[in-house]
């Protein structure tokens, strides 16, 4: 300290009163008062960016898990059924019966509307040959009311809940505006109504034209498996890999290059993991195309270092003094570990595990480049290990695939898709929560 | 000085439980211990006392290897205990362990049960035959360290439910429970009040009969109550050791007085 920068020993000092904010406090307190606002704005923005994606979704979405259908009761008489059996356009024959039935209801409930069908066609498509398989199968039913309930096209079901209206809607060999009365009329009659979609969450992927039948049911299946893969893969690996380096590996050169390289592993662009799985897994080693399997092999490789860098950090919360007592009472290192550390870890590593495990359920680019495209997901496995090696997709390939077809009403199968993709990941974060808890409180 | 109670206890056993010769310890680079040598005898409490780094508790975890889970710290040197050098490559560290119990300056129970946490010890040792057999080593062990009173009807309960005092003694409980030959303590007491000091001093002293117990303490008073040998570390060198009646009221090196009366420190 130079004596310039020493006050006079002879210049009296001020009392200051307690009661009196001094410059700098008020300056400290504003700047306080400044954060709080910034930390309280930050998060409102955040809360109005959740509550718009949440609405965006809920409204977009809601639609596909309902649908419009149309239900008639007609009996089939056995001599119809010849009738259409011995015709060369046998499915034609069925839709003049399906055609005659409906204008029957719709005289009975005294609406009068001219159509005919090519307007059927336009609505329900070509209901013949769904009549025809199911008096086929059925034909015991030959002669007693039987209750059809058949999927209306897309843009019937996009005018029912409003997503096109009279106004925009372009006559096109797919709707015309003159098909619209019959709708309503329909509608008047019952027959034309809505009715929760099943087919959304049991079905299989539809052709480009079907909006109606898609579902994301062989999908959910494939995602299912995949996470078998992964779970079973990367859990084990994954720990077994983090107790070694954190509790026993020396420090030294290479296990700092170990590290640093799980730190950027976690970092790679997903598509990378896909080519990779691509090249690795069906190239080379000559796995099936396509294959949950594969998915969950890319997956795991994805998932590792997410759970090896959780796991880790878990471990290394653990109090060393945990390690020292275990180690004084004469523990092996791998008795102490295994009995105190990894007790004490498990909370951490299950939540680790759970969030690795959502993000590779989110995960579509790697999927897309092994051939787990949504257009695969056309059936359902016959049997568990088909699950693993049959041709299937998952959740978000489906949802890209049907995001990605010009049909608008692949659109709200898609938001549709995300609603279920979104439910499944707030219940594995929620289990993650419920577990962390449970384990934290035994001890 | 005049407060202190010096105990005149004849010591049971002139045995040599703990020969070093020469112990040079490094830390990295850091040389932390130089030319110690030292005897110390069985049934008798021998206390390390010095001022901060000077490598006391250093010195006592070399005495069951636990400074092994240090990378960079290498010993050299020879320590036996009953003649066998303890770095001996044929000396399985975890075997070692089980003869020589340690207590940690911090009380550190398991976050288990009480009973898991006497239990423990016995059960990877294979000690016990049946659950009877643990159980009496448990009750055993707790009566030992002087908490079984206190403990008896709520043994399962969390051992990190218990207060500071009652920890460091489930502790003390615990590596008894293995039947160690020799008992390490790492300053028990410095994270206790003087009551829970006061029990734990007694317990130590009552250990005696037993077992060779090394207590490293920043007290020159706990040294003075609860040991029968004293040595008196000072920068990494061993400065001078021998009967605690001797060092404290009539030490030999200059650097023992000053520290003793504290000059130094």
């Amino acid at each position: 300290m130079t004596d310039a920068s020493m006050t006079p020993a002879t210049a009296p000092k001020k009392k200051s009163s307690l009661l009196v904010q001094d410059a700098r406090t008020r300056q400290r307190n504003a700047a306080e008062t400044r954060f709080r606002m910034f930390g309280m704005a930050a998060i409102g923005v955040g809360l109005l960016f959740l509550v718009f994606l949440f609405t965006s979704i809920l409204r977009s979405g809601l639609p596909a898990f309902t649908q419009t259908v149309v239900e008639i009761e007609f009996t089939m008489t056995q001599e119809q059924f010849d009738t259409a059996e011995s015709k060369m356009l046998k499915t034609g024959e069925y839709q003049k019966i399906f055609v005659n039935a409906l204008t029957e209801q719709l005289d009975a409930s005294g609406l009068d509307v001219a159509f005919d069908g090519k307007a059927i066609e336009r609505i329900v498509g070509k209901p013949g040959g769904t009549i025809r398989s199911f008096f086929l199968e059925n034909p015991d039913r030959i002669g007693t009311p039987v209750s059809f309930e058949l999927a209306a096209s897309s843009r019937v079901d996009g005018y029912m809940n409003g997503r096109i209206t009279r106004d925009t809607l372009v006559d096109s060999r797919f709707l015309m505006a003159a098909d619209l009365d019959l709708v309503d009329a329909l509608e008047d009659a019952g027959i034309v109504k809505g009715a929760f979609n099943w087919n959304f969450i049991t079905g299989t992927d539809s052709g480009v034209d079907n909006p109606g039948g898609a579902g994301l049911g062989a999908s959910v299946i494939g995602s299912f498996f995949m996470m078998l893969v992964v779970l079973f893969l990367s859990l084990p690996i994954g720990v077994a890999a983090s107790i070694y380096l954190e509790e026993f590996a020396p420090k030294n050169r290479w296990t700092d290059l170990i590290e640093v390289n799980i730190s950027n592993l976690a970092a790679v662009p997903s598509i990378v993991f896909g080519i990779l799985g691509l090249a690795v897994f069906i190239q080379f080693a000559g796995f099936p195309q396509s294959a949950p399997l594969v998915g969950g092999l890319v997956l795991t490789l994805m998932t590792l270092p997410t759970i090896i860098i959780s796991t880790r950090a878990s471990l290394a919360a653990v109090p060393p003094s945990i390690r020292d007592a275990a180690l004084g009472v004469g523990a092996s290192k791998m008795q102490s570990v295994f009995h105190h550390v990894l007790p004490l870890a498990m909370p951490g590593i299950l939540t680790g595990t759970i969030i690795g495990l959502a993000q590779a359920l989110g995960e579509t680019a790697p999927l897309l480049l092994i051939g787990m495209v949504g257009f695969v997901a056309r059936e359902y496995p016959e049997t568990f290990l088909g699950g693993l090696t049959d041709a299937n997709s998952a959740m978000p390939a489906q949802i890209y695939t049907w995001a990605s077809r010009a049909d608008p009403g692949f659109y709200e199968k898609a938001w549709g898709g995300i609603i279920i993709l979104l439910l499944f990941l707030i219940t594995m974060n929620a289990i993650a929560v419920l577990l962390r808890r449970r384990f934290e409180r035994r001890w | 000085m005049n407060d202190m109670r010096i105990m005149e206890r004849k010591v049971d056993t002139k045995e040599v439980k703990i020969a070093a010769k020469d112990v040079q310890v490094y830390y990295g680079d850091n040389h932390a211990i130089k030319d110690v040598s030292v005897e110390i005898e069985d049934k008798t409490v021998t206390a390390f006392i010095g001022p901060s780094g000077c490598g006391k508790s250093t010195f006592l975890r070399c005495i069951n290897r636990m400074n092994d889970t240090i990378d960079i710290c290498r010993v050299t040197g020879d320590i036996m205990i009953d003649g066998e050098d303890i770095y001996n490559p044929k000396v399985d560290p975890v075997q070692l362990r089980a003869k020589v119990g340690m207590v940690f300056q911090k009380p550190n129970p398991f976050p288990k049960s009480i009973y898991d946490n006497v239990a423990y010890g016995p059960k990877i040792h294979g000690l016990a035959k049946n659950k009877a057999d643990l159980d009496n080593i448990v009750e055993n062990s707790l009566r030992r360290g002087a908490i079984w009173d206190e403990v008896k009807d709520r043994l399962h309960a969390p051992g990190t439910g218990l207060s500071g005092g009652q920890q460091q003694r489930l502790c003390i409980a615990r590596a008894i429970a293995t039947e160690p030959e020799v008992l390490l303590m790492d300053e028990p007491c410095s994270a206790l009040d003087p009551i829970a000091t006061a029990q734990v001093e007694e317990l130590i002293d009552d250990l005696r009969k037993s077992y060779s117990v090394v207590i490293v303490t920043h007290s020159m008073q706990q040294a003075a109550r609860v040991s029968q040998k004293t040595a008196f570390f000072h920068l990494g060198h061993l400065v001078e050791y021998g009967e605690t009646t001797t060092i404290f009221t009539n030490p030999v090196d200059p650097r023992t007085e000053s520290y003793i009366t504290g000059r130094i420190g």
